[in-house]
C-alpha cells in the first residue's frame, strides 16, 4: 500500500491553517470537478483531493495522520504502525460530498470503513427495521460513430462497476450489455435503460442506467449540435467556374453543385441532412481551395500563364498596404 | 450462459422525446418538489406550462438538475450559481466544438 501525502495532494504546507486547507480544497474542487473540468484525469484527481480534504479538514483525523510522522514520502510502501491510532477518539464527523467508497486503501486502513456516513435512506440510529430502497441510478459514457446517429445501431458495451463482495471489500465486476442506439442521437444526450442500474434493496425496483453518448472523432466530419460539417477540398477552377462534385455524407454519397465564383471558406448548406430527428440538423460543406503542386515545368508554366492572365489581381487589396 | 445479459436492450432517448411531470422529475432526481421549485426559480430548469400542476420538463432537465445538485454539494455554490455555471458550461461546450473544427483546419 502506498503512502499518500495529503498535504502534497492539496498543495498546502504541513502547518496550513484550517482556513487555508478549506480554501485550497475549494480551489482544487473547482479545478477538477468532473462536471466542469477539461483535465483528462479530472475524476481521479477530484477523488484524491476529496480524500485528502476528508482527512485534513477534520482536526481529529488530521492530528492522527500527522503523528504517522513527517518522514513518509508519497508513493512509499506503507504499513501503519500497529498502535498508530491509540489514544485518538474519532467522533465520526461527516464526510465531504465525495463518495467514501471511492477512497483509497490507504484511507481505509487508517480510518476504517465503519465510519462512513451513508447517504441512503437507512432507519434511525440503531433502529433495526426492514427497509427497502430503490436501486441507485448509474451512469456511463459510450462512444459511437457519427454514422450510428444517422441509422441507429446496436452496440455491445462492457461496463465495470464495483460491488461489495461477501468479504465486505469492494470488487470490480464487469457486465456486458447489448444496447440499441436510437437514430437521431446527439453528442451529450442520454439513453435511459430502465431497471439496468443498481439493484434495489428489499422489495424495491432496480435503478436506471443512463448512457451518455459521445461521438468518436471522425476523420472528415465534424459535429456541432445537430449540424454536421465537412471540409471539402476543391480545385481553383472548380470554385471559379462552378462544378458538380461527388461528396460523402454520413447517409451516403451525393452530387453537390458548386456555384461558379465560390471562394475558399464558402459554406454550402444541405438542409435537413445533419443528424436526423423531429428537427433534423443541416449538413454544411465548407469549401477549401486545394492548389495543385507546381512540381513540373508544365505545372509551373500553367501557373505563370495564370499569373499573366490575372495581372491586375491583388489578393491583399484590402490590407491597406 | 449470459443469455439474459445479451438480450437486446432498447433505451429511451432522454432529451427530446421525453417530457416529464414535476413528480417524475422529482422521482428520477430524488428531490423534493420544493427543491425543484427553487431550481426553476433560479433558471436551472425551465418548465413548460404555467401552473406547477401543468408543468412538464424536457428530458434534458434531468441532466441539468443532477449537475446543479453535484455542483452545490461538491463546490458549495447556490442554485443561482449553479444555473450560471450550467449556462456557461453549455456555451463552453459549443465553443470547444467549434474551436476543435478550426484548429483542425490549421493543422492541415
Amino acid at each position: 500500500m502506498e503512502f499518500k501525502d495529503y498535504y502534497e495532494i492539496m498543495g498546502v504546507s504541513k502547518d496550513a491553517t484550517q482556513d487555508e486547507i478549506k480554501r485550497a480544497y475549494r480551489k482544487l474542487a473547482r479545478k477538477y470537478h468532473p462536471d466542469v473540468s477539461k483535465e483528462p484525469d479530472a475524476e481521479q484527481r477530484f477523488k484524491e483531493v476529496g480524500e485528502a480534504y476528508e482527512v485534513l479538514k477534520d482536526p481529529e483525523k488530521r492530528a492522527a495522520y500527522d503523528q504517522l510522522g513527517a518522514n513518509w514520502q508519497a508513493g512509499q510502501d506503507f504499513q501503519p504502525p500497529p498502535d498508530w491510532d491509540s489514544g485518538f477518539e474519532f467522533t465520526g464527523g461527516s464526510y465531504t460530498g465525495g463518495s467514501a467508497e471511492d477512497f483509497s486503501d490507504f484511507f481505509e486502513t487508517l480510518f476504517g470503513r465503519a465510519g462512513y456516513s451513508t447517504r441512503g435512506a437507512y432507519g434511525g440510529a440503531g433502529a433495526r427495521r426492514e427497509y427497502s430502497m430503490r436501486g441507485q441510478d448509474t451512469h456511463a459514457k459510450i462512444l459511437i460513430d457519427l454514422e450510428d446517429a444517422y441509422t441507429g445501431a446496436t452496440r455491445t458495451i462492457t461496463l465495470k462497476h464495483s460491488e461489495v463482495g461477501a468479504d465486505g471489500r469492494p470488487q470490480v465486476k464487469e457486465r456486458t450489455l447489448n444496447v440499441r442506439i436510437p437514430k437521431g442521437i446527439r453528442q451529450g444526450q442520454q439513453i435511459r435503460l430502465a431497471g439496468q442500474g443498481g439493484a434495489g434493496i428489499g422489495t424495491s425496483e432496480a435503478g436506471d442506467l443512463y448512457l451518455e453518448v459521445e461521438f468518436k472523432p471522425h476523420p472528415f466530419y465534424h459535429v456541432e449540435g445537430r449540424d454536421v460539417y465537412l471540409d471539402l477540398p476543391v480545385a481553383p477552377w472548380e470554385a471559379a467556374l462552378g462544378a458538380k462534385v461527388k461528396i460523402p455524407t454520413p447517409s451516403g454519397s451525393l452530387d453537390l453543385k458548386i456555384p461558379a465564383g465560390s471562394q475558399g471558406g464558402r459554406k454550402l448548406r444541405l438542409k435537413g441532412r445533419g443528424i436526423p430527428g423531429k428537427q433534423p440538423g443541416d449538413f454544411y460543406v465548407v469549401l477549401k481551395i486545394a492548389l495543385p503542386p507546381a512540381d513540373s515545368d508544365e505545372a509551373k508554366k500553367a501557373y505563370e500563364s495564370f499569373s499573366d492572365a490575372f495581372g491586375g489581381f491583388n489578393p491583399r487589396a484590402n490590407l491597406g498596404v | 450462459m449470459g443469455n439474459e445479459m445479451m438480450k437486446l436492450l432498447t433505451g429511451e432517448l432522454f432529451e427530446d422525446d421525453t417530457e416529464l411531470t414535476l413528480g417524475e422529475l422529482c422521482r428520477i432526481c430524488r428531490l423534493p418538489a420544493e427543491r425543484v421549485f427553487e431550481l426553476v426559480e433560479q433558471g436551472v430548469v425551465e418548465p413548460i406550462g404555467r401552473e406547477p400542476t401543468q408543468w412538464h420538463f424536457r428530458g434534458v432537465s434531468v441532466r441539468r438538475v443532477r449537475c446543479a445538485q453535484r455542483l452545490e454539494e461538491d463546490l458549495g455554490v447556490n442554485a443561482a450559481g449553479a444555473a450560471l455555471a450550467l449556462d456557461l458550461l453549455d456555451e463552453l461546450r459549443m465553443l470547444r466544438a467549434r474551436l476543435a473544427r478550426f484548429e483542425r483546419d490549421r493543422a492541415e
